[in-house]
């Protein structure tokens, strides 16, 4: 194959991996590594460094729109940010000593816990008192609906939320991705926060998150020009165009469409770790 | 004082948004002109991609090298500093925030900002130990 044919597969490539990660608050990165790894037959190494650019470039391409709809809480995305990138030194620390096989495999289930999770809870509640905890940090917010009328939001179980950030952040140290599942999962399911916050507030949260793996990638040579390129050109497209389809989407079928993601991701991850490819 | 608040808030998300879209526009404009340049002058080459060269440059010694390819108009080292631009949209964003918050008078938040920083910084001098 051409550098010219295999640059074309990847701008169409990476422009759909931007347009999930966009819609379901997951990096892309995660559809990049197998898309490369297993339909490109490039080295895994230069697939994490292709998928590192792609997390960063969906976080910012997307964040970008949500930010200036007002939909994004930039308070609760710093603040959660802190465990993040504890969690995220903590995980690249981890990943020299634990095996991949069984980190691969841990990872897939509990997205499929997730995942089921996720689909069962089928009303969208929106909480109008905020713990005390959750007031002192001012981490209650508004955002617009398709309509433009401002809909106020409390949360709750701050610790809780912000423990599962950790795991979200560790998780990106370890796997070299966003993990947007853990950290829609820590807002969505134990803060209660409303999904399209957290959804656009973790894309928001991954590029500073990501930076922390971002040196050691440099370093070593993960970061290949001619695969990242196309990679990072593509999915900026699929994330904006991602955030338009989300600002006028419905929140049901998002849920619905993101757990069907996360089980795919899932299976994906288990297989890959008995067959010992991680 | 909390109409004030609600209209800070207002002008970071403004500042912050369009920061973000300019640095990741900046960065895909630069990545694309170095990819038209790597496509014309490689674009016919085989794509190799298939075994890894492991490399273990210094940060500053990498970004040299950019450089000095920039000079003699390197696609490849001009993709390169479009990802390096990427990488810095967020850290700048970061930065910005912190501003914001101490404008805003808001120094819970100034400490925050100061903290995942700090945590940031921590983690890149371990990423030099590898």
């Amino acid at each position: 194959m051409t550098i010219l044919a295999f640059t074309c597969i990847m701008l169409l490539g990476a422009f759909v991996a931007g347009l999930i990660g966009s819609l379901s608050g997951l990096g892309g990165g995660i559809i990049i590594i197998p898309l490369l790894t297993i339909g490109l037959g490039v080295d895994i190494h230069y697939a994490v460094g292709a998928a590192l650019v792609s997390v960063i470039a969906t976080s910012s391409g997307s964040a970008a729109a949500y930010v200036r709809e007002g939909i994004t809480n930039m308070r609760l995305g710093i603040f959660l940010e802190i465990a993040t990138t504890t969690g995220a030194v903590c995980g690249a620390l981890i990943s020299t000593i634990a095996p991949g096989s069984f980190i691969a495999v841990l990872f897939g289930l509990t997205l499929i816990f997730s995942s089921i999770n996720s689909l069962r809870k089928k009303e969208e509640q929106v909480l109008t008192q905020s713990s005390p905890l959750a007031r002192k940090l001012r981490l209650d917010g508004s955002y617009p609906d398709a309509g433009g009328r401002q809909i106020r939001y409390g949360t709750r179980n701050v610790l809780g939320g912000f423990g599962m950030m950790g795991i979200a952040g560790m998780m990106s140290g370890l796997l070299g991705i966003g993990s947007g599942a853990f950290k829609v999962i820590a807002m969505d399911n134990i803060m209660r926060i409303p999904f399209k916050v957290s959804t656009t507030t973790s894309n928001f949260m991954m590029g500073v998150t990501a930076i922390a793996s971002t040196v050691i990638y440099l370093q070593k040579g993960y970061v290949q020009p001619g695969i990242c390129m196309p990679t990072m050109i593509g999915v900026l497209f699929g994330s904006i165009s991602g955030s338009r389809i989300l600002i006028r989407s419905n929140p049901k079928k998002l849920r619905l469409f993101f757990a069907v993601i996360i089980l795919v991701l899932a299976l994906n991850m288990i297989y890959h770790g008995i067959a010992g490819k991680i | 004082m909390m109409q004030r608040n609600r209209f800070s808030d207002k002008t970071l998300q403004t500042i912050v948004g369009n920061l973000l879209r300019y640095g990741v526009w900046l960065a895909l404009s630069v990545g694309a002109v170095g990819g038209i340049i790597y496509l014309l002058r490689h674009g016919h080459e085989p794509a190799q991609y298939s075994s890894f060269i492991e490399n273990d440059r210094h940060i500053g010694q990498l970004i040299k090298e950019i450089i000095t390819g920039i000079k003699v108009g390197s696609g490849r080292a001009i993709i390169f500093s479009g990802i390096i631009l990427l990488f810095l949209t967020p850290a700048a964003r970061l930065v910005l925030s912190f501003f914001s918050f101490m404008i805003e008078k808001d120094y819970l938040y100034v400490t925050i900002t100061l903290i995942v920083m700090m945590i940031i910084g921590i983690s890149i001098s371990l990423g030099y130990g590898h």
